[in-house]
C-alpha cells in the first residue's frame, strides 16, 4: 500500500491539536453560544414521579404570565408531534412501546417530560413551570429490572402486558457444566451511569416558512443521523433540513438519540414560526438524557483443574428504563459478543432478558455492552484463579487466543481482527515489577495493610462493520471524506465522522499532511454541517479513526494519483515513472524536473492539457466500508490499597498497556486512555445512577453523582504496543473507549485482591466505602 | 419544584432591574439588570462572552470560573448585581492580541483539553493557582482544580498543561 511519511507532521507525529486554539480562547461555539433573531426558549416540565397517571393538568396560570408565549400540555400537542424514534423489533418476543415527546396520559419515569413551555427568556420559561398544576394518580413503580420480570410486577406498559421487552438466547453449556472439574458462579452487577458530558444536551431550531427551510443547531455526535430521522419522524423532505453540530463539549455515546426536547424545538420553532432553543439543566440531564450500562449478570465459567476454560453461561437482565430508544436492545447483544474476552472459550451459551423499568431509558454510554463483557470475564479468570489456588496471570495466559490464531472467530460468531495479548500482559508485569509487587504486598499484609493488583487483559470491538444482527440501518458501517485542493494548492478535508472532543481535525489533516506531503496549515477539515458535508454516519463506537480516517486516507491517494497523473502528462513521462516526494512530483532519477503539488493542482483548474479523459479540477469523495470490527485490547494493571478500618479504597499505581493498532497521533492515544481510565475509575469506585425503591432518582444533581476529580486519580504509567488491524488500509483499531473497558475490572479486581485474605471474593460496583465495609464485615462473620 | 422566588415573581410580575457597572477584560460595562440575574448569565446573555460556560446548575462543575477582582469565583455562584463596581477577567480577555497567555499555550501544547468546554474555567482556576503559587507541584495543581471538572482528559495532561504554563512564565 503506497502510503506515507511525506512530512514530519503525518501518521505517528505528536502535533498538537488543530482545534484548541478557539478553545483556549473562548471562542468555541457551543449550541448555547448561538442566538437568533427573536429567539424563544424553550423549558420542559417533567414528572416527579415514576409511574402515575396525569389525571389533571392546569396551565391556565402558566399562561398569562408575561413573556410566556406559548404553554403545551402532551395532549394538545399530540396531533402536531410524531412518536420518538425506535428500534427494529428484530429480536425475539421484542416489545417496543411507543414513545412521545410529552407524556399524553401517563408517565412512566421520573423526568418524563408533561408539558413544555416557551418563552421571550428561559428564567420566564422556568417561572411558568412552577405554575402549572399537575395531579398525579401514583401507581406501583418498577424498578429492580429482576422484579421487573418476575411473575405478579406492576405492569408499566399495559398495552403491552408485559415487563419484558425482548428475550435473546444462544447455545447450550449444561453438559460442560456438568461435567467441569469446577465451576465458578457469581452474580455481578454493572450499574447504571450517567453520561455526564461537560456541555450538556442543546438544541436551536429555526424554520424559514419563505424558504420551507428547517435549520437546525444541535450537540449532537451523528448530524446526519439527526437529519434523517427528523425527515422520517416529520415527513418533512430531507433535502430542506440543515443540521450542524457546532463544537460539542463531549458526548460518550449520549449524545446519539434524537431526544424528546430535540424534537419539541423543531416542532415549535416550526408552529411558533420563530427560532426555538432549549439548553439542558445539569439536574435535567440526570434523568432526562440516556443512563449506561445497567444490567445483573450471572456467570457460570468451567474450568478444567490446569485453569482452562472449557464453558461459559451467560445470563443477563437488562435493566432497559421505560422505553426503547433506537440503540438500546444492543448493549447486553454486544455484552453477549464479547463475553469471551482474549480467551479460547469452546463453549458458549447466552440468556438475555430486556426489562422494563420505571426509570431513564439507557443507551450507548463509552464502552457500550463491550466493557460489561469485558469486566464479568476479567471478574471470571480471577474468580477461577482463586478457586484453584492459581496465579491469575497463569491462569490468563493459559486460556489466551495465541498470536498466531488470528482471525479468530469465537462460538457467537465474532471474529477478532489480530492480537498479542501476552505481549501486552507481560509489558505490563514489566512495568509493574509483577514478582517484587507480591513479595511486597505479602510483607505489608503482615503488618496489617491491605494492597491489591488488579489484572484487566482486555479486548473489545471497534469500528462497526456495516450493519451487525439487530442494528438499525442508519448506524452504517461506512464512513466517508472528500479532499478538495484549491486552486492555491491548499486542501479541504470533509468527513462525515462528527467530532466531540476527539481531535479528528488535527489526525484527519495528519492523514492528509502524511500523504500529499502538505503543511498541517494548509489543511483544513470541515465536519459537523449536513449543508457543508457529504453524508455521514457520526462518531460513535471508536469507529471515526477506523472508518472515517481510512475514508480519508483513500481520498487522499487519490488525489495523489491524480496529481501523479496530471505531472506525468505534464512532463511528458509514463505515470509510473512519477516518484512523489513530500509535495513534488518528478521523474524517477530527475528530482530538478519537479513539479509541486500547487503547480499541478493549477493545471487540474485550467482544465486544458490533461490526460486523456480526466475531469478538471482536484476534488476527490472517497468510502470506506468496514469488512469486520477491529478488536482494540491491552492489559490494564492496578495496585489499590485499602483501609479496612474505613472500607476506603486508595489506587496506589495504574499501568495501561493499550494496543490500538496503528495510532495516528500518540499523544491523541494517551489522553483518549487517560479520559477513558478515569470514567472506569468513576464507574468502579464513585458512579451510580440510584433508585429508591419507589423510583426516585437518589442522584439528582451533581452534588449526589460523584465523578472523579483531579485529586482521585493517580497519575498513569502508560505504555503501548501497535499490532495493526488487516480490517482497515489505516491499520487502526480505535481507542475511545479502552479505559472504560479496561479500568472497572482492574480497579475491582485489585480490591478483591486486596482483600481476599479476609474472605472477600466480589463487591459490586461502585465500591464505596461503606460496600466495601460492609463486604469485609460480611466476610468476617462468615471465617471468623 | 417551586422556588420561593419563583413564585414570588409569578404572582408579582417582573421585579425592577438594578442598574450596575463594572469592569471586565478592561472595559467598562454598565447595565440595568434583574436582581436574580447570576454573572455568568449577565457575562454571556448581556455581554456576548460566551467563554465562560455552564456546566451544572450547583456550583459543582465549575465551568463559569472568572476572576473577580483577581479571585477565582464560580460565576453561577454569584449575583451580577454582587459583581457591581468589581473587575471582572474571563476568557477572552486572557490573551495579548495575538499572543496566548501562557496557561492557553500550556494548555495546546500539552494536550490539556479534548472537547474544550471545562478548558475555560480550568484556565482561570489555574490561573488563580499560579498567581499564588508560580511553581505548583502535582498535588498543589490537583488540590486547586479539584473544583473543577473534566470528563474528557482524566485531567493528567490538564496538570501537564499548568506545569507548562508555569515553565514558560518564569522564563
Amino acid at each position: 500500500m503506497a502510503q506515507g511519511t511525506q512530512t514530519e507532521t503525518g501518521i505517528g507525529a505528536q502535533v498538537p491539536r488543530r482545534e484548541d486554539r478557539r478553545l483556549v480562547t473562548g471562542h468555541g461555539n457551543y449550541v448555547d453560544d448561538i442566538r437568533l433573531p427573536d429567539m424563544l426558549h424553550l423549558k420542559i416540565l417533567r414528572s416527579p414521579c415514576a409511574h402515575a397517571r396525569i389525571t389533571r393538568i392546569d396551565v391556565t396560570k402558566a399562561r398569562s404570565l408575561p413573556g410566556v408565549v406559548a404553554v403545551f400540555t402532551g395532549r394538545e400537542l399530540h396531533p402536531i408531534t410524531p412518536p420518538l424514534p425506535v428500534p427494529p423489533a428484530t429480536l425475539p418476543e421484542m416489545k417496543v412501546p411507543e414513545h412521545h415527546a410529552l407524556a399524553i396520559d401517563k408517565v412512566c419515569a421520573v423526568g418524563e417530560g408533561v408539558a413544555a413551555v416557551v418563552a421571550t427568556e428561559a428564567a420566564l420559561a422556568a417561572d411558568a413551570l412552577a405554575l402549572i398544576d399537575v395531579e398525579y394518580e401514583t401507581l406501583p413503580a418498577v424498578v429492580d429490572p429482576e422484579a421487573a420480570v418476575a411473575p405478579n410486577a406492576p405492569i408499566i406498559h399495559e398495552q403491552i402486558g408485559t415487563n419484558i421487552a425482548y428475550r435473546f438466547q444462544f447455545g447450550d453449556v449444561s453438559e460442560s457444566l456438568a461435567e467441569a472439574d469446577v465451576v465458578v458462579r457469581q452474580r455481578m452487577e454493572n450499574q447504571r451511569l450517567i453520561p455526564n458530558f461537560l456541555e450538556p444536551r442543546g438544541i436551536v431550531a429555526q424554520y424559514d416558512v419563505g424558504d420551507e427551510q428547517l435549520s437546525v443547531w444541535v450537540s449532537t455526535q451523528g448530524p446526519h443521523l439527526v437529519r434523517t430521522q427528523l425527515a422520517l419522524m416529520l415527513n418533512m423532505p430531507e433535502h430542506r433540513i440543515r443540521v450542524v453540530a457546532p463544537d460539542v463539549g463531549g458526548g460518550f455515546g449520549g449524545k446519539l438519540n434524537v431526544y424528546a426536547e430535540e424534537l419539541l424545538a423543531v416542532v415549535l420553532a416550526k408552529q411558533l414560526g420563530r427560532p426555538v432553543k432549549w439548553i439542558e439543566e445539569r439536574s435535567e440531564h440526570m434523568v432526562a438524557t440516556s443512563h449506561g450500562r445497567g444490567q445483573v449478570a450471572y456467570v457460570q465459567a468451567a474450568a478444567r483443574r490446569d485453569g482452562t476454560l472449557t464453558a461459559l453461561h451467560l445470563r443477563i437482565i437488562a435493566d432497559l428504563g421505560a422505553y426503547q430508544h433506537v440503540l438500546t436492545p444492543m448493549a447486553a447483544l454486544q455484552t453477549a459478543t464479547l463475553i469471551t474476552g482474549c480467551y479460547l472459550v469452546r463453549k458458549l451459551a447466552v440468556d438475555i432478558t430486556g426489562a422494563f423499568t420505571n426509570k431513564t431509558p439507557t443507551d450507548p454510554y463509552r464502552g457500550f455492552g463491550r466493557a460489561e463483557g469485558a469486566y464479568y470475564i476479567e471478574r471470571v479468570m480471577d474468580l477461577i484463579a482463586r478457586e484453584l489456588h492459581m496465579d491469575p496471570v497463569e491462569v490468563r495466559r493459559r486460556n489466551f487466543i495465541p498470536a498466531d490464531r488470528f482471525p479468530h472467530t469465537n462460538p457467537f460468531g465474532h471474529t477478532f481482527d489480530s492480537g498479542q495479548y501476552d505481549r501486552a500482559l507481560t509489558r505490563a508485569l514489566d512495568m509493574l515489577g509483577y514478582e517484587q509487587f507480591r513479595r511486597e504486598q505479602a510483607r505489608l499484609r503482615q503488618e496489617g495493610r491491605y494492597l491489591g493488583l488488579g489484572l484487566a487483559t482486555y479486548v473489545w470491538r471497534a469500528g462497526f462493520p456495516s450493519v451487525p444482527p439487530g442494528m438499525p440501518f442508519l448506524i452504517a458501517g461506512w464512513e466517508s471524506a472528500s479532499i478538495q485542493l484549491a486552486p492555491t494548492g491548499v486542501a479541504t478535508v470533509r468527513t462525515g465522522t462528527s467530532p466531540h472532543g476527539q481531535g479528528l481535525e488535527t489526525i484527519f489533516a495528519q492523514v492528509v499532511s502524511d500523504n500529499l506531503g502538505l503543511p498541517l496549515d494548509d489543511i483544513r477539515v470541515v465536519h459537523g454541517d449536513t449543508d457543508a458535508v457529504q453524508y455521514g454516519i457520526g462518531t460513535m463506537g471508536s469507529r471515526s479513526v477506523c472508518n472515517g480516517g481510512s475514508a480519508v486516507l483513500l481520498a487522499a491517494q487519490e488525489v495523489r494519483q491524480k496529481a501523479m497523473r496530471i505531472a506525468a502528462h505534464a512532463l511528458q513521462v509514463p505515470p509510473e515513472r512519477i516518484v512523489f516526494e513530500r509535495g513534488r512530483m518528478f521523474p524517477k532519477g530527475a528530482p530538478e524536473r519537479a513539479l509541486t503539488l500547487q503547480e499541478v493542482t493549477r493545471i487540474a483548474y485550467h482544465g486544458v492539457d490533461l490526460p486523456d479523459g480526466m475531469s478538471p479540477g482536484m476534488e476527490v469523495t472517497s468510502y470506506f466500508s468496514a469488512p469486520n470490527f477491529t478488536s482494540p485490547f491491552g492489559t490494564h494493571a492496578c495496585v489499590v490499597e485499602v483501609d479496612v478500618e474505613t472500607g476506603e479504597v486508595k489506587i496506589v499505581r495504574y499501568i495501561t498497556v493499550d494496543d490500538c493498532g496503528r495510532a495516528i497521533n500518540p499523544l491523541l492515544v494517551e489522553g483518549q486512555v487517560q479520559g477513558g481510565v478515569a470514567q472506569g475509575v468513576g464507574q468502579a469506585l464513585l458512579e451510580g445512577a440510584l433508585y429508591s425503591e419507589d423510583g426516585q432518582p437518589l442522584h439528582g444533581s451533581f452534588l449526589t453523582y460523584a465523578m472523579p476529580t483531579a485529586t482521585e486519580l493517580p497519575m498513569l504509567e502508560m505504555d503501548r504496543t501497535e499490532t495493526p488491524t488487516p480490517v482497515n488500509p489505516l491499520g487502526a483499531k480505535g481507542v475511545g473507549e479502552a479505559g472504560t473497558v479496561g479500568a472497572p475490572p482492574a480497579v475491582v479486581n485489585a480490591v478483591v485482591d486486596a482483600l481476599s485474605p479476609l474472605g472477600v471474593t466480589h463487591i459490586d460496583m461502585p465500591l464505596w466505602p461503606e460496600k466495601v465495609w460492609r463486604a469485609i464485615e460480611a466476610a468476617k462473620r462468615r471465617t471468623p | 419544584m417551586q422556588s420561593p422566588h419563583t413564585a414570588a415573581v409569578a404572582e408579582r410580575g417582573a421585579v425592577p432591574k438594578v442598574g450596575i457597572s463594572l469592569r471586565v477584560n478592561d472595559t467598562e460595562r454598565a447595565a440595568d439588570v434583574e436582581p436574580r440575574l447570576l454573572l455568568v448569565h449577565f457575562l454571556r446573555d448581556h455581554l456576548g462572552l460566551t467563554g465562560t460556560h455552564v456546566g451544572c446548575d450547583t456550583s459543582q462543575c465549575g465551568a463559569c470560573t472568572v476572576l473577580l477582582d483577581g479571585k477565582a469565583v464560580k460565576s453561577c455562584t454569584v449575583l451580577a448585581v454582587q459583581a457591581d463596581g468589581c473587575e471582572v477577567l474571563t476568557i477572552e480577555g486572557l490573551a495579548q492580541g495575538s499572543r496566548l497567555h501562557p496557561l492557553q499555550e500550556g494548555f495546546q501544547a500539552e494536550h490539556g483539553l479534548q472537547c474544550g468546554y471545562c478548558t475555560p474555567g480550568m484556565i482561570m482556576a489555574a490561573h488563580q493557582l499560579l498567581q499564588r503559587n508560580p511553581h505548583p507541584g502535582e498535588q498543589a495543581i490537583r488540590e486547586a482544580i479539584r473544583g473543577n471538572l473534566c470528563r474528557c482528559t482524566g485531567y493528567q495532561r490538564i496538570i501537564k498543561a499548568i506545569q507548562h504554563a508555569a515553565r514558560l512564565r518564569l522564563d
